[in-house]
């Protein structure tokens, strides 16, 4: 298969696992984004890809062939460091380069490539300058330039846009999302950030302690997570508990809900619903009574935050479909069945 | 962080004992060396005030130019030495774990406690005949009879590359553990060995330090009058050697002062060269 496999990778650091039993494959030209809390493992299994950590257990594949024991310079890759790794003493170009320098590519190609990559960029003219004199955003630029002059075959990113600021951090996922697509390159990006990993990935990869909970594409993560870790690590969501009650049907704060079903052979089990899915009505009937205990007006959206017997619940709806409700007032919140995803606890 | 410049005498407060340490324990002593470099020997001993150029006359000859010359190349071979030596060294070191780190510098330091005369007397037991490093060397098959191994250049070299390591260490170890990791690393998946990263990434990132490292052993090098006297043979005498043996010995103190006078000039010209060069090289 072309692309890239990894098959059964662990690591120990002494008695700790950083990444156990990771079994994943990226087919050529995907962008993949390892999503997870830090400490889950994710930029190991990055390292280990790139040949800067060696595997405990397991083979890296690359088209089909074992990279393993292959080491970092001999791998073709492009990696972006989480610092950057911008050498000081070389000025913009000299950085861009590098690559080729040591490849012992001509005079003249390196000139030509160094331009290429300057226009895609585009920091056309910034050639001369010391990587010193550069703004955070530019920076990033060189080093994902440096990373692609070579035009590898996988293209690894650690945290690359930790470092900028909020704006201009959602302007640089698109474009590196655009590159990415123009140039139909391997990637892997690093992220804790589930915002870019929504924004840029074909596959978002969930980690936790250093195990893969889930891998899928953004919308299948957002819309049928895997377990609860995964429901509330991407987005925001409500987990609430489901359980049966003495006719064995399965009710979610002492209502009866007709249209689910408890898993097989559980008596308790979660249930993960996303504020927006939630609806608001009158108290009674079908409806979970609960007490608004406070409204988040940001605008764009309106947070209203529920108290159901000890319980808070998130409604989230735009200005449009505006609740009338105010702090304090009993509502009713209906749960549809079909936004309703239960999960093993 | 931006610092108002000092406006009243008490902000310059800080800096009075420094200052006057510097002029009693510095400024004055060299002072009276220049003006005595000047002054006319008197036989028996002494010397009176006069404004003479004979003491410097004296220096200008083969003998003493060669001796000047020797001592310049000794210091540039040991501080090159040493930076060679110690530059790969405290890199691996800075890798180590805390404790072997702890380990070696303490190893490090207690070298420092030693006098120049204990690392001369010890290189010279070590490079005897009788009782040296030779002899085992023999006990292991590798030579055929013990030898010694001094005096000689080698051995004043050794002696004082050994005398000068630790410091070296010292003065490059801070700057290498600074150095981002991840430097070695992105040059590593860019296509270089980890060998060549050394070399075209660690070395450049470093070369200020490494400047500044080897005028300070150079200068260190420059004033060692024991371990040439020690370990080696007259024509390894350094200008520093004559300095002593004229100030001491032959009781001639303006003709050593000129020396030394002499022997700072050189050495300030050589440094400031070595910055401009440095300097120079960061603008290109």
């Amino acid at each position: 298969m072309s692309g890239l496999v990894l098959k059964d990778i662990s690591k120990r650091f002494g008695s700790f696992t950083a990444v156990s039993h990771v079994d994943i494959s990226v087919p050529h030209g995907t962008f993949v984004c390892m999503l997870g809390p830090s400490g889950c493992g994710k930029t190991t299994l990055l390292r280990m890809i790139a040949g800067l950590d060696e595997p405990s257990e397991g083979a890296i594949l690359l088209d089909g062939a074992d990279i393993t024991p292959i080491p970092t310079h001999k791998r073709n890759l492009g990696m972006v460091f989480q610092s950057l790794a911008l050498f000081p003493h070389l000025n913009v170009a000299e950085n861009i380069a590098y690559p080729l320098r040591i490849r012992g590519v001509a005079k003249e190609d390196q000139k030509k490539r160094v331009d290429e990559l300057l226009q895609m960029i585009h920091l056309q003219g910034y050639g001369e300058r010391p990587v010193s004199k550069l703004s955070g955003g530019q920076r990033q630029r060189v080093a994902i330039a440096r990373a692609l002059a070579l035009s590898p075959k996988l293209f690894l990113l650690d945290e690359p846009l930790s470092a900028l600021d909020a704006k201009l951090r959602e302007a640089m996922q698109v474009e590196l999302r655009q590159l990415q697509q123009r140039l139909g390159i391997t990637t892997i990006v690093v992220t804790h950030d589930q915002r870019e990993a929504m924004t840029m990935a074909d596959t978002v990869v969930v980690m936790n302690g250093g195990e893969i909970r889930q891998a899928a594409s953004p919308v299948d993560i957002y819309r049928n997570p895997a377990d609860t870790f995964v429901a509330d690590f991407i987005g925001s969501t409500n987990l609430l508990e489901m359980s049966a009650d003495s006719a064995g049907r399965a009710t979610i704060l002492g209502k009866p809900m007709a249209g689910l079903k408890l898993p097989t052979g559980l008596a308790k089990a979660s249930v993960s619903i996303r504020p927006e899915d939630l609806h608001l009505t009158a108290p009674g009937g079908d409806a979970i009574d609960g007490t608004v205990t406070f409204i988040r007006d940001l605008g764009g959206t309106i947070e209203t935050f529920i108290d159901v017997s000890g319980q808070s619940i998130v409604a989230v709806s735009t200005p449009r479909a505006r609740p009338e409700v105010s702090v304090g007032q009993k509502v009713g919140v209906v749960l549809p069945d079909e936004a309703c995803v239960v999960l093993k606890r | 962080m931006k610092r108002e410049p000092p406006r009243t005498l008490a902000d310059y407060g800080p800096l009075f004992f420094p200052a006057t340490m510097l002029t009693v324990f510095f400024v004055v002593p060299f002072g009276t060396m220049i003006a005595v470099s000047f002054f006319q020997r008197q036989q028996g001993g002494f010397y009176t005030p006069a404004f003479v150029w004979s003491n410097y006359e004296r220096f200008l000859s083969v003998f003493f130019g060669n001796v000047l010359g020797f001592s310049l190349m000794l210091a540039i071979t040991v501080a090159i030495c040493c930076v060679v030596l110690a530059l790969p060294f405290t890199y691996c070191l800075t890798r180590m774990s805390r404790r072997a780190q702890v380990l070696w510098l303490v190893g490090l330091l207690s070298v420092l406690s030693l006098s120049e005369v204990i690392i001369g007397f010890a290189w010279s037991t070590l490079f005897s005949r009788t009782a040296g490093i030779t002899n085992l060397l023999v006990a292991i098959g590798i030579m055929d009879a013990p030898r010694a191994l001094y005096p000689g250049f080698g051995a004043v070299l050794t002696g004082m590359v050994y005398q000068a390591f630790p410091y070296t260490v010292l003065v490059l170890f801070p700057a290498l553990v600074r150095l981002d990791p991840t430097l070695t690393e992105a040059a590593r998946t860019l296509g270089s060995s980890p060998l060549r990263a050394f070399f075209n990434v660690v070395v450049p990132a470093l070369r200020n330090t490494i400047v500044a490292t080897l005028i300070m052993v150079f200068i260190f090098a420059l004033g060692s009058y024991l371990l040439p006297q020690i370990l080696g043979r007259p024509q390894h005498w350094t200008l520093s050697v004559l300095i002593t043996d004229q100030a001491i010995y032959q009781s001639n103190m303006p003709f050593a002062a000129a020396m030394a006078v002499f022997l700072v000039l050189v050495t300030l010209a050589l440094v400031s060269l070595t910055l401009f060069i440095g300097r120079k090289g960061e603008v290109a």
